[in-house]
């Protein structure tokens, strides 16, 4: 039963990985972008709930729905005043600016708000529990995992389902003639991000309700997202759920035999997916 | 007035002068081919009327207004669309879904209006059967046509074609040829370069020759094409 629990447990955390992993799929399945500042962009997504927390006495969840729009306004300008400018043939420039970019979060959260490890303080339901047949799920990580399944949900819904989906999906693949077809890639890109940060802020209220952070986080949990993003396949959405999933699970189990192995199992199952299928679990059928 | 002009329009790549000087107007409702050699700039040409690329020297006028500066967005919003010599479809989107983007962001349609619109002319480009299908699994005639229904679904008053009955079986182009009649005829100004003179003068009223970046002539295309320099350029490729 220990290893039901296990698996459980591996399943939730798994949504949480997911979350971070979703914008930066969003991202790179429209434009190509590697966005190295994701990790810190939900760190001080974390960050804007607490002190939008702090200043209105507000719980951190009707906190974090007003850090959506802020994130959001912020996303669109970023993309539009900086990243749009660097995107090109060329993949190295967006690299170093969004390297660039994620040292400038760090020390700017570290002059704003310290070293200090913070956490978003939820009350009571940090302890709650539901009781699930044989295994007892606490009520945050469930939150989690429902909150991914929706924002997957959310995110085929626009991508599928809406003009503006068609958009992004016809500028990924032919931006020169989305041109043509009097789409404008600039714009869309811009929205993308908006979406992403989004997705980041709703990352970060539950990365803040979990456990600690502080300014330093961000580069590990771009590396969980990474690596979701990778084992899922590049550009399918159900497969970055998917490859959250396996960095959660294969940390519980890593954990479960030995506490010090959570981190390495993470990485051991990725290193493995991508031995077994290199193009991830759900490859897009046309490349 | 002309839907479409282009004033001492010049293009150089390095020191290869691609496009010389080209001035020429298009009427409303008009179709004008253009031929020319390989490499005699016509492609070039049309990247430079849809704004891929911008011209060194010239103006690009459409119904009346100087859209030199403009982005290919731009000046597709303003009613011109355009088909590749290489069909450029967007490969994971539907064939339905390739005509619903360019529907609402070119040719401005409501999510309302567009549906409509899009099944339209699915109809009269043979594509209603594979309207589901993913773009990028078509076979070239398809693509063709699919190149043609996305051009139309911009609700264009002036559409380019490149070469877009290379390639065919007679058969296949016979009736590619009949949706590009219909498209005329509704008064839609048509720029059409191709190889195959056969389709072209079955359809346009004037052609133009290009011949290293230069206009040799233009007029009637009986007249074009008994003239000597134009004989002299076509039998010193295919002789």
């Amino acid at each position: 039963m220990i290893w039901l629990d296990t698996l459980v447990q591996g399943l939730l955390l798994g949504g949480l990985y997911a979350l971070f992993a979703a914008g930066l799929s969003l991202v790179f399945g429209i434009m190509r972008l590697v966005n190295l500042a994701h990790g810190d962009l939900i760190v001080l997504g974390a960050y804007l709930i607490l002190g939008i927390g702090t200043a209105t006495g507000l719980n951190p969840f009707l906190a974090a729905l007003l850090a959506l729009p802020v994130m959001f306004a912020l996303g669109m300008a970023l993309q539009a005043g900086l990243l749009n400018r660097v995107l090109g043939e060329d993949i190295l420039p967006p690299l170093l600016v969004t390297f660039g970019l994620s040292v400038v979060i760090q020390n700017g959260l570290l002059t704003a708000f310290s070293a200090d490890s913070r956490k978003l303080p939820l009350g009571p339901v940090e302890a709650a529990s539901v009781p699930l047949g044989p295994v007892t799920i606490g009520t945050m990580p469930l939150l989690t995992f429902g909150s991914a399944i929706l924002v997957i949900l959310a995110l085929n819904w626009l991508f599928y389902r809406t003009a503006l989906g068609r958009a992004f999906r016809a500028t990924s693949d032919d931006p020169v003639t989305a041109q043509l077809m009097g789409i404008r890639p600039q714009r869309i890109f811009a929205v993308a991000t908006g979406i992403a940060l989004v997705v980041a802020t709703i990352a970060a209220l539950y990365l803040g309700a979990r456990a600690n952070f502080d300014p330093s986080i961000g580069p590990a949990r771009l590396l969980y997202a990474f690596e979701a993003v990778i084992i899922g396949g590049l550009g399918s959405l159900w497969g970055t759920l998917a490859g959250g999933l396996v960095i959660g699970v294969a940390q519980a189990f890593g954990a479960a035999l030995n506490p010090e192995w959570q981190i390495l199992a993470g990485h051991i199952a990725f290193v493995l997916v991508l031995l077994l299928r290199p193009r991830g679990l759900f490859p897009r059928a046309l490349d | 007035m002309a839907i479409l002009s282009l004033q001492g329009v010049s293009k150089s790549f390095g020191a290869l002068k691609v496009t010389d000087e080209v001035s020429f107007a298009l009427e409303k409702g008009e179709a004008l081919g253009i031929i020319g050699p390989n490499g005699a700039g016509k492609s070039t040409l049309f990247n430079l009327i849809t704004g891929n690329l911008r011209p060194d020297a010239g103006q690009v006028l459409l119904d009346g207004r100087d859209v030199t500066g403009e982005s290919p967005m731009q000046r597709c919003a303003s009613g011109l669309g355009r088909s590749f010599q290489i069909p450029q479809p967007f490969g994971h989107l539907s064939v339905y879904e390739n005509l619903l983007v360019a529907a609402r962001f070119g040719g401005r349609l409501s999510a309302a209006e567009a549906p409509a619109h899009c099944m339209g002319i699915l109809d009269r480009t043979g594509l209603a059967s594979l309207a589901d299908r993913p773009a990028g699994a078509l076979p070239l005639l398809n693509r063709k046509r699919l190149e043609l229904a996305r051009a139309m679904a911009t609700r264009p008053r002036v559409i380019l074609l490149d070469e877009i009955a290379g390639g065919l079986t007679d058969g296949e182009c016979v009736e590619l040829v009949a949706t590009i009649r219909s498209i005329h005829a509704e008064g839609t100004a048509i720029l059409w370069i191709e190889h195959v003179l056969h389709a072209l003068t079955s359809v346009v009223t004037r052609l133009m020759v290009l011949n290293f970046g230069r206009m040799l002539m233009i007029g009637a295309p009986d007249q074009v094409m008994a003239a000597p320099e134009v004989r002299e350029i076509y039998l010193g490729i295919e002789a």
